[in-house]
């Protein structure tokens, strides 16, 4: 999939139509038609449901690097409007079922509309204040709003449905395309559907003039000034369009769940959005998605293996900031575009020493992670991997944590050294 | 990493596992938080479910075949809770356990009742063991639901069963996290009190918002300048440990009755602050006179898990309940379990245990105590432990509340 | 009149904990402009490193040692971690403490368990000082007045009679022109943050075992730490004591209102049984901090004494 960064030249040259299609059709073509081979390697329900997360996971991590990659708005209130537009979905479900005056004939694969209206909304509502200023000003009033909205959904039962949240059944009203939305590989459609909308419309929204200028406003407000435009009113329109997809995304979750809880606006769900954004990828277009498929796979599947997925969830987190900032996008673009460079030998014997030395470094972090977890539940459990026990009194584990990452330090060190004397 | 081809080949494997499991394996599906702040409760209760089933496995099992329980991390979120249903529902789990957040049961409630009408033949059973709120065996009922804990009308008859047989007490405050369980606890505690005592006066009914106060000084300080001679509390988590630290800083010595006192941590975090000041209300606690062979199994407990102490009493009664069930039924299929789970009556180290047939209600005695440091057994690793106060047997009866389910059956 | 005598002694108190764990963010915030997530997690660290210490000595040694230990961390922190993260900019800063936040709550509950730890108050100040009206005001909780009180005196000669507090406060407002004067930012900047955690550390240390000492009490005190820092002002320690008193009062004085909205607004027509009506004034006390930093942040987002905007 093209990157805005690449086309972003527009005076060096213009690309031709055979580059437009190859840049940027193809990849949504792709996209697209991946997500209708997956039904035929006959998925079992722990695949959809996985799949469907990372639908909705991966619209609304594009929908927050509208913010923060596009805009340049860093906020901690994202979840909001994903909230409110669940929320506000997952009651017309309930009118749908009710079946009273129109509602009677609205269907629910186009509950994902309402969604993206009732986050528009919100956007529109919280945003007028907040996004006067941008920066770590802005971080924080969108910190503070999500925690006053967080704990205000307690208090609200007849909306927010108190602790158990609003539930429904998705299986009224008139069918679309023939889907009852009952099964589970019916849902997939739906998901898959309003996914490829939303990265289509997220697409299209950076190829517009607004969001031409909301890059332009995160690079520099005051030139964006001089060229006569307010750069709080375009903050402002892109942070009701993002709180629009965030709503979608809301919607499809109401959908595919069936329920709708507060805690859905709390700060974590909030952070979590940041993180898939973040490890993703800002600075591409496809980024998020990527981090909104690994998140999602971790969050879900990791737990299966180890006690201690949130250590390396951090550990994963802290690295990318500190190692690869522009996240897994960077380093598979970074890959591709080292392997067209003028020294394509010399670059993946480079990267392929660096990859060794992170996978030794990680052996010895695996190793002592699983140790030391064991060892602080005390139900005297030994760590086995591949059959081989590895008791923490056993000088055999010590020595792989230890061998593994100093090789691993010292690979990483020489593939140092060699991108300094290829550059 | 290629995600998607991982992916499929867990769910291929998980495939070949579900038939390989066929053969003389009941699978049980834990899901509940294992890991973050709420991390230790669901750890606590797996490892209970576990040793529980390593027990019965080691008499032979249930109808021959073993129990494998599976703890599945919900980071007590619904949505999380909903995919690792999908998830033990892949893997052949036909019985779902969980207990922790009552926003997560009726969550799994829901799910279970729209998946076993969409998937007639392949139907599961949710046993929870610790969501109280007394609506999911009144107007929520479902056949496909057991609980095998006492709702929170039933642990406030019990607190108020034993005001009641306290003179002493003339003044009640009450103080509640602020949202629909919180509530539900201070209206329970209002309407059993005019009933039991019509002359205790209620002093004060306070919420707070939940998980957001650090310090609960200024609340103490409205307890005591209200006179109050009992405190009432559903308070659970870190809002429990800190509403009762304050409390024993202040030095205010009343009861402090409480559902959840004796959660993890608590006992420790107040020390001998909570002697004759923390109440809680339980369906058994190790300290009561019981046979050798459950001194045994909470030794053993203790022994194998040392970072939790046995509180999970009723997770064994809902094994103990499910093998004579099954036996009962001679099947371990859910509908023939289901069936002969209601009115199945056994009896547990501390009393009988009876699973009412019209709304899947277990009912058991109940037991109100405090900390002691003159104790068998004291708990998260200090020398203070439970001990039954004068009065605190609630007997199984005097528990018991009425229900208002129209329990819908499979024909 | 009881209920106003006591909010004022315990908002005080709280306010002036708040200000311990507030003034170092302050300063680290001002200087560098990084919003240190992780600091909350400094005061978690102080907290347990104080059980540990205290286990195997005596509490006077570990409030002393706790918290320079925990600046040591915050200084290695700085140093290997923030200095590399500074080149890819605030954002990256701000997420590297965010993910540093993470990172540190896990490995404690590795050493210490996944539950609270039985941390004490020490038995020699286990004893009421006073009764007001009835209530037994500890005299661990003067103590902590009196901690409090003692760090404020230090750090303002810190920052007015030394030398190396005038730099700290040239760098506070004019971080640039001090690196043009030839002084070793880097260096200024890593001692901040180490004393900056230190602070935080000792904070962890005296209210560690008042409140409950497990591995969410970062996360629990983490919000709150930022509100007091950016209602204060950027650059303005006095920003920081009064918005730590402000919100401590603040807090504490709600919770002694019974008044709900209706008895407020009814004569709007507001209804006891609205949903609206029925919330009450004390169940609103600890989400008003958040209010007050959204309307600071709009109306007057350089905070209560800050100089410069965010």
């Amino acid at each position: 999939m093209s990157t805005t960064q690449e086309s972003f030249d527009y005076s060096a040259h213009i690309p031709s139509n055979a580059e437009k299609f190859r840049q940027r059709t193809l990849p949504l073509l792709i996209f697209a038609a991946i997500l209708v081979a997956i039904p035929l390697t006959g998925p079992s329900r722990t695949v959809y449901t996985l799949m469907h997360q990372m639908g909705i996971n991966i619209v609304l991590a594009l929908s927050y690097n509208m913010l923060l990659g596009r805009a340049g708005l860093l906020s901690f209130g994202h979840a909001v409007y994903f909230g409110f537009g669940g929320y506000f979905a997952m009651h017309a479900m309930n009118w749908i079922a009710d079946g009273s005056g129109i509602w009677a004939d609205f269907p629910v694969f186009l509950l994902p509309v309402l969604g993206f209206g009732a986050g528009a909304l919100a956007g529109a509502v919280i945003g007028w204040p907040s996004c006067r200023r941008a920066g770590t000003t802005f971080a924080m009033i969108s910190l503070g709003v999500a925690e006053l909205i967080a704990s205000g959904a307690f208090m609200f039962d007849s909306f927010f449905g108190g602790e158990q949240g609003i539930s429904g059944d998705r299986m009224n009203g008139p069918e679309l395309f023939g889907l009852t939305l009952g099964p589970i590989s019916q849902v997939y459609w739906f998901i898959a559907f309003w996914t490829v909308v939303g990265v289509v419309g997220m697409y299209a929204f950076t190829r517009t003039p607004l969001g031409k200028l909301s890059e332009a406003t995160r690079d520099n407000p005051q030139r964006v000034q001089f060229i006569g435009y307010n750069p709080q009113r375009v903050r402002y329109l892109v942070f009701i369009f993002s709180g629009g997809f965030a709503g979608l995304a809301g919607a499809m979750a109401a959908v595919n769940y069936e329920i709708f809880t507060p805690d859905a606006f709390s700060l974590v769900p909030s952070g979590f959005i940041l993180i898939m954004a973040y490890v993703g990828g800002i600075t591409y277009f496809v980024g998020p998605i990527f981090g909104a498929i690994l998140l999602t796979y971790m969050q879900s599947m990791m737990s299966d293996f180890t006690d201690a997925w949130l250590l390396y969830l951090g550990v994963l987190f802290i690295s990318i900031v500190m190692f690869a900032p522009r996240g897994l996008a960077g380093i598979v673009f970074g890959f591709s575009a080292g392997l067209r460079g003028p020294r394509p030998r010399a670059f993946l014997i480079t990267w392929l020493t660096q990859l060794a030395g992170v996978a030794l470094m990680l052996i010895g972090l695996i190793v002592l992670v699983e140790i030391a977890v064991r060892w602080s539940n005390g139900y005297g459990e030994v760590f086995a991997p591949f059959g081989l026990p590895l008791a923490q009194a056993n000088p055999l584990s010590w020595l792989l944590v230890v061998a593994p990452a100093i090789a691993g330090v010292a690979l990483s060190r020489r593939a140092a050294r060699m991108r300094e004397a290829q550059a | 990493m290629n995600i998607k081809k991982t992916a499929i080949l867990a769910a291929a494997l998980s495939v070949f596992t579900l038939t390989a499991a066929a053969a003389g394996t009941i699978k049980m599906a834990f899901i509940d938080p294992l890991s973050g702040p709420f991390g230790p409760s669901g750890e606590g209760a797996l490892t209970s479910f576990q040793l529980a089933a390593e027990h019965i496995n080691a008499a032979g099992g249930i109808n021959g075949d073993k129990i494998e329980v599976t703890g599945y991390d919900n980071k007590v979120n619904p949505k999380e809770s909903l995919v690792q249903l999908q998830k033990a529902l892949d893997s052949g789990a036909r019985y779902i356990l969980q207990g922790n957040g009552s926003s997560v049961a009726a969550a799994l409630i829901t799910a279970v009742n729209k998946y076993n009408a969409r998937n007639p033949g392949q139907e599961v059973l949710f046993f929870n063991y610790a969501a109280v709120t007394p609506a999911f065996t009144n107007e929520m009922c479902s056949f496909w639901h057991f609980r095998f804990d006492a709702h929170a009308d039933m642990k406030m008859a019990a607190i108020t069963d034993w005001i009641k047989n306290n003179p002493d007490i003339h003044k009640v405050y009450i103080i509640g996290q602020d949202y629909v369980f919180g509530q539900a606890v201070a209206k329970a505690a209002v309407e059993q009190l005019a009933k039991k005592r019509p002359d205790i006066k209620i002093v004060g009914n306070e919420l707070h918002p939940l998980g957001k106060v650090k310090d609960f000084t200024p609340y103490i300080q409205k307890i005591v300048a209200s006179g109050a001679d009992a405190v009432i509390t559903g308070n659970w988590g870190a809002d429990m440990q800190l509403l009762m630290k304050a409390a024993a800083e202040s030095g205010s010595n009343v009861p402090y009755l409480t559902f959840y006192g004796g959660s993890k941590g608590t006992v420790a975090a107040l020390g001998a602050g909570g002697i004759n000041r923390l109440y809680q209300v339980t369906e058994g606690i190790t300290n009561l006179p019981a046979s050798d062979k459950q001194y045994a199994l909470i030794e053993e407990y203790k022994k194998r898990f040392p970072q939790y102490d046995y509180y999970y009493h009723r997770s064994f009664i809902a094994m103990a309940m499910f093998k004579a069930a099954a036996e009962k039924a001679k099947s371990n299929d859910p509908i023939p379990v289901a069936k002969a789970l209601e009115g199945l009556e056994i009896d547990q180290a501390y009393g009988k245990a009876l699973m009412r047939a019209s709304d899947h209600q277990i009912q058991m005695p109940l037991y109100i105590s405090t900390v002691s440091d003159d104790v068998k057994y004291g708990v998260d690793d200090t020398k203070y432990g439970w001990k039954l106060v004068p009065n605190g047997t609630i007997s199984l009866e005097a528990a018991e509340q009425p229900t208002t389910c129209k329990m819908k059956r499979p024909s | 009149m009881e209920t106003i005598v006591f909010a004022l002694v315990n908002g005080v108190i709280y306010g002036l904990l708040l200000f311990m764990l507030s003034s170092g963010l302050t300063l680290i915030f001002s200087m560098m402009g990084v919003l240190n997530f992780a600091h909350a997690s400094f005061y978690m660290l102080g907290a347990f490193f104080a059980y540990t210490i205290m286990g195997a000595t005596s509490f006077w040694l570990a409030l002393i040692f706790a918290p320079i230990l925990v600046g040591l961390i915050g200084a290695a922190v700085e140093r290997y971690g923030l200095r590399r993260v500074h080149v890819n900019g605030h954002v990256a800063e701000l997420l590297f403490t965010f993910g540093l936040a993470y990172l540190i709550e896990e490995i404690v509950k590795i050493f210490y368990g996944k539950t609270a730890v039985d941390y004490r108050v020490p038995s020699i100040l286990d004893f009421p000082a006073m009764q007001i009206y009835g209530v037994d005001l500890p005299a661990y909780r003067i103590f902590m007045l009196f901690v409090a009180i003692a760090m404020l005196v230090g750090l303002w000669l810190l920052l007015k009679r030394t030398r190396a507090g005038l730099i700290i406060q040239a760098a506070l407002s004019h971080p640039h022109m001090v690196g043009h004067l030839g002084h070793n930012v880097p260096l200024i900047f890593m001692a901040v943050f180490g004393i900056g955690c230190a602070l935080a550390g000792l904070a962890g240390v005296i209210a560690g075992n008042i409140f409950v000492t497990d591995p969410s009490m970062a996360v629990q005190m983490g919000p709150i730490v930022f509100v007091v820092v950016v209602v204060g002002g950027i650059g303005s320690l006095e920003g920081a004591f009064v918005a730590s008193l402000l919100i401590g009062l603040l807090q504490n004085l709600a919770v002694g209102v019974n008044a709900s909205f209706a008895d407020i607004f009814g004569f709007l027509g507001l209804s006891a049984a609205s949903e609206v009506g029925s919330i009450t004034v004390s169940s609103l006390g600890p989400v008003l901090p958040f209010l007050l930093l959204v309307l600071i942040l709009i109306f007057r987002p350089q905070g209560l004494m800050g100089e410069r905007e965010l």
